[in-house]
This record gives C-alpha cells, structure tokens and sequence, in this order.
C-alpha cells in the first residue's frame, strides 16, 4: 500500500557539460520540482557540478515496453514505483 | 580600512561552529535527501572556515594555523555569533537559524568583496557563492515549514520567536567591526519577504544583546569546544 | 557500503521450469541485463528485492558508526573528510532504494520494515566505534571487505543494481583511502596512537571477516543466485581473498593481526586463518549485537521525528496547486 505521506519520486537527468545531452542518472524522493532540483544538485552533482538539472516525476514518464508478449508483473502497474529508472532508452528517444 | 585578524576570526569561527552544529544531523534528518543537503552545507561552511582560520592566523602573525586556531583556543577566545552556538533544537530551529545566518552571509561577503586584502576579497567572492546557495535553499524550507501545516509553523514560529533576539548582535557595531550597523536594512530586505511568504511573525523588539563575538558566549559553547577539541587536548602535539 | 549474503533456509524459492523461466535463464546465461519492466521469476525478484534493500540498509545504517566521531574529528582536515564520506554512505543508501524501488516497494515501506527490526543489514555495523583509530579501521577493513563484495555485483544481472554498484564503486575509491591514512598517520605517531590503532585492530578484525557471511554450507539456495548472476562469487572465496589482500597491509602498518593461526601457506598460496565465531554472527546478526538496539533505535527516531518535516513540505505543495488552480480559474 503507498503511504500518502511519502514524498513521491522524481527522475533527475543532469547535463555535465555545455553541448552535452542530458543524461539520466537516478532518482530521488522529494516534495516538489523546486525542492527535487535542489536536493539533485546535492545528490546527484557532488563531484562534478552540472550544468543543468532536469527533474521530472516518475509517474509522468512514458515507456516502451520491451516485451510484447506478456509482462509478468501486472500488480505493480498502478504503482508509481514501477517506473523506468536506469531504464536504457534506444538512441531514436534520445532527444525527448 | 584594514581587516582586523579578529574580525577574520569571527567569519571563521561563524563558519566552524555553524558547521560543527550542521554535521550533528547527519544520520539524523528527516530524509536521505536532506542528510545529503545538509552535509553539503557543513561541507562547505568547514571550507569556508578553513580558509578563514588560515588567513586569520597569517594576519596574526603568530605562527597558528587553521587547526591551532580551531582545537587549541579557549572559549573566551572564540568570536562566533552566539546564535550559532546554540543546540540545533528541531528541524525547525535549524531551518530558521540557517536562513538568518545565510542571509547575513549574503550581505556580508557581498561587502567583504570589495576589502583591500587581496586574500580577504578572494575568500569572501567564493564563499559567497556558496552562501547564496545556502540563503536559496534555506529560505525555500522556512517557507515550506511556515506556511505547511499547523504543526510546522507553530514550530517555526516558536523557532523565530527565540532566535529573533540573537540576531542583534549581528548588526551590533564595534571597534572590530564599525559597518556592523549597516548591514541590517539590506539583511532585513531579504529575510522580511521570506518570513511574510512563511506567513511568520516577526517578534517584538528587546533588549536582548548576546556577545559571542566578543568572546563571551553562552554555556552552550563550552560543551561543543570540549566535545570538538577532545583529541587535540588528550595527545598533546600529535599528528593525524 | 557494504551488503552480506545471509541467504538462509527457506527464504528462497527454487526456480521452476517454464517457457518463460528457460527463457529469462537463457537471457542471464547470455550476460544480457534483467530491467525493471521486464519479465522475472518471483523468486528471483524477492531475492534481488531482500538483497538490495539489505544493502541499502547497511548502507544507512553505516552512517552511525563513523558519524560518531565527526563532532570530534582531530582535525578541520579529517572532519571534512569523514563528513564527505558518510554523506556518501546516505547517497549510496539512496542509490540503492531506489534500485530497489524498481522492483515493487516503496521507500517507505523500506525503512518501516528496517525500523520495525524486520530487515536485516550488514552485521558489522552493530559494533561501537570507542576511539578515533576505529574510524580508521572502519575505512581500512569494512570498507575495503566492501569493495572486495561489491566489485562482483557490478556485474549482476539485474540492471539497476547492477548500475547503482559502479556509481557506488566510483565513490568507494576514497573511502579505503582515507581509512589507510588514517590508521598510517596513528602507527606512525606517539606510543598512545599506535596503541589506539592496535586496540581498534583487534577489535574490528574478526568482525570484519563475519562481514562475508557465514560458509555456504546449503548449497542449493547460494547455487540458485549464482545461476541467476544475483551472487558471483562464494562467500568463503572473497573472505580469503580479503584476508591475503590485508595482511600485507597490516604488516606496513606495523599493527599485528589478532590471530594465532594467521599463517602463509605456501602450498594454497593464501593465508590460512583461524576458525570465526559464527555463534557470535548469529547473535549479532538476529538483534543481539553490542549496537543492534541503538542503530535501530536512531533510525526509528530520524524517521518518526522526521514526519512532521516531511508532511509540511507535502502540505506546502498541494497548497501551492491549489493556489496554482485558483489563479487559473
């Protein structure tokens, strides 16, 4: 059951380098965009400061599904926890 | 005009003891996130510090450096703000008292920018980067707890209503510090919006004058510097 | 930091036979990476789920120990360092939740299970860190038994994980590091140091070599994960491993190992030890550790003290959609 109180979860995508794409790398919990930004900043750019941050929620990505035939894990799919993280996208998606 | 080694040693103490108080939450806040955010803070306020301490001691003259001038100074030597030494209380304390301090921060090393020590303009420009960072993300959790529920800004209320009082010293004047007074309007400029966005009241005028940065601080920074210092004092000129 | 393998009986089910189990057997066979939406034996989604979420565990859990000694680190040096280390301990334990996540439960419920004393975590966090030289014990031989564990998952076949490893990994390299450093500067000081830094060894030593897990005596269900490429190396090998890696360095430290049976054999060309008290790595393990209570206990607090924190940054939120709406209206 998905506690109401919990923060829901972002994906954060960071652009390393002026020129560069943005790139997936992980996700995290927080209340809202303003605050996923910031605290992705402190995740996510510890060693190598971004240049841009983008944050989006997890339940407002769309995927393709990988397997046409049957996906076993049907009780999970209205669960915003199933989402696409580290989920590698095929390169004609890369500039979604 | 010149800047005093003494009123170096009030940035960096500000900066040491912010920090110490910061990394007590690690392990202990109310998400990983946070956790992370909040080291990140004390990570950069010991930085700051670190700096401070080193260009103190170098204008000092005596031969101390950053870690001499941290573990082996008295109490009364000290010249932290008192607001800084203060237990950490709630989050809600934090929260506010960070949002004070970074906000003093902002205008303060925005003045410092332009002294006339090289070292000391160097410092303060990439310090307050940092602190404009810090007054962000600061400012956006004070309004969050003001304005959230009941519970929270009962707390934030509580937590303004006490430290209101300790940020006079901040802005008193003195003979190591003359432009004290007049950073008040432009501090005063970016916290009033941020409290009346938090839907916080801003407490009644007192009397009340703490004087850490004079040396005389509360009882709580003795507790702290025993606790900090412990090492250094129990094997004395050891290396680490 | 680190996770234990404590597959214990009955916790795993064998996999069947199926066209879609052959299938998902022949992709792991084949070295191809198991993602989140992709079709899984629940078996091995429970065993990945178990695992992940113990590690992640282990790894917040770890941030008390050396969070201990921050307020008193000996230096401005030292204290920016060990701040920036158990910060990374909070960030792989994020990393890794959120692994973990993909394969069906909630943070939330996560961390509610760890609180209650349902989930377990690596057992050597349980212990006390009583002077300054455990801080560096801690990096030197618990974080260097972790890079020793965790290099082979970086090659597991469940993606996330697998991926969240090599971030982990690239962090990892400094917390070894600084540990050794840690530990070199004590042995070379004064009398009192080096005798802190024996002191801790000795301590620390036989727990450290718990860390691995007990001998995979049942071997059905540790066959079961390494078919699956969840498990892919055995417990006993990487404690050796471990073992022959460490003494060296302990002679450079000029520290003496706390084991008799500590031998070179030339024959094996590895290390024999002596035997480890797996009667102590049980009762540590099931809760009756020297720390088990407080390290729950500070987890418990965090989360429930947290609350309040975490329901007005949600409440501001919907305020501000709510507002958002109005505007629009």
């Amino acid at each position: 059951m998905i506690d109401q109180r919990e923060w829901p979860l972002w994906e954060v995508f960071i652009r390393s380098k002026q020129g560069l794409d943005h790139k997936h790398c992980g996700s995290l919990h927080a209340p809202d965009a303003t605050m996923a930004i910031k605290l992705a900043r402190d995740v996510y750019t510890r060693r190598n400061e971004g240049v841009s941050i983008w944050v989006v929620p997890s339940a407002a990505i769309s995927a393709s599904d990988p397997d046409q035939r049957e996906s076993f894990v049907e009780p999970m799919a209205d669960k915003i926890y199933r989402h696409p993280t580290f989920y590698e996208l095929p390169d004609e998606l890369k500039h979604m | 005009m010149a800047t005093k080694p003494e009123f170096v040693l009030r940035l960096g103490d500000n900066a040491l003891i912010l920090g110490q108080r910061l990394a007590e939450w690690l392990g202990h806040g109310p998400a990983l996130e946070e956790d992370i955010a909040l080291a990140n803070v004390s990570l950069d306020l010991i930085g700051q510090a670190r700096l401070w301490l080193a260009c103190a001691g170098r204008l000092e003259g005596q031969g101390r450096d950053e870690d001499r001038l941290a573990m082996l100074r008295a109490q009364h030597e000290f010249r932290n703000c008192t607001m800084l030494e203060l237990p950490n209380g709630d989050y809600a304390l934090t929260v506010v008292r960070r949002m004070l301090f970074d906000a003093y921060q902002c205008v303060l090393l925005a003045r410092l920018a332009q002294a006339p020590e090289d070292e000391v303009a160097a410092i303060a420009a990439k310090s307050r980067k940092e602190a404009d960072y810090h007054w962000r993300h600061s400012a956006d959790w004070t309004v969050r707890l003001g304005d959230g529920t009941e519970e929270s800004h009962r707390r934030a209320q509580a937590a303004l209503d006490q430290l209101w009082d300790y940020t006079h010293e901040l802005f008193a004047s003195d003979e190591v510090d003359p432009d004290a007074a007049g950073l008040r309007e432009p501090w005063l400029a970016l916290v009033e919006p941020v409290l009346a966005q938090a839907t916080l009241a801003i407490p009644a005028p007192s009397r009340f004058l703490s004087t850490g940065k004079r040396g005389v601080h509360s009882e709580h920074l003795g507790h702290l510097l025993a606790e900090m210092q412990i090492l250094p004092r129990s094997h004395p000129g050891a290396q680490w | 930091m680190y996770t234990q393998s404590m597959d214990l009986p009955g916790q795993v089910q064998l996999g069947g036979d199926s066209a879609e189990e052959r299938r998902f057997q022949a992709r792991v066979d084949a070295d191809a990476k198991i993602e989140p939406r992709d079709w899984m034996p629940e078996a091995y989604r429970k065993t990945l789920l178990r695992q992940i979420s113990q590690h992640a565990h282990s790894e917040v859990v770890g941030m008390y120990p050396e969070g201990n000694w921050i307020t008193r680190a000996p230096t401005l040096m030292r204290k920016a360092i060990l701040i920036a280390k158990v910060q990374d301990e909070a960030g792989h334990g994020l990393y890794l939740y959120s692994a973990a996540e993909t394969l069906g439960q909630s943070r939330d419920q996560m961390m509610t299970a760890l609180n209650a004393g349902k989930a377990k975590y690596s057992s050597i966090f349980n212990y006390p860190t009583l002077t300054w030289a455990d801080v560096g014990a801690i990096g030197w031989l618990v974080d260097g038994a972790a890079i020793i564990n965790q290099i082979p998952i970086c090659r597991c076949s469940y993606g996330p994980y697998a991926r969240a490893m090599i971030r982990i990994c690239k962090e990892e390299s400094f917390h070894q590091r600084q540990g050794f450093d840690i530990m070199l500067a004590l042995s070379r000081g004064t009398p009192q140091q080096k005798a802190m830094a024996q002191d801790a060894l000795e301590r620390w030593w036989w727990p450290c070599l718990m860390m691995f897990g007990p001998p995979e005596q049942d071997s059905t269900h540790s066959a079961q994960s390494m078919q699956w490429k969840i498990k892919r190396v055995s417990n006993d090998e990487l404690r050796q491993k471990f073992v022959d890696v460490t003494v060296p360095q302990a002679e450079l430290l000029g520290l003496r190992i706390p084991d008799p049976q500590l031998k070179w054999n030339a024959e094996r060309a590895h290390y024999d030890f002596g035997a480890i008290n797996w009667d102590e790595f049980w009762r540590v393990v099931n809760g009756d550790g020297p720390c088990n209570r407080e390290r729950l206990a500070a987890r418990v607090a965090a989360y429930q003290e947290g609350q309040w924190v975490r329901d007005a940054a949600l409440a501001y939120a919907q305020k501000q959609r709510d507002r958002a709406r109005k505007e629009a209206a």
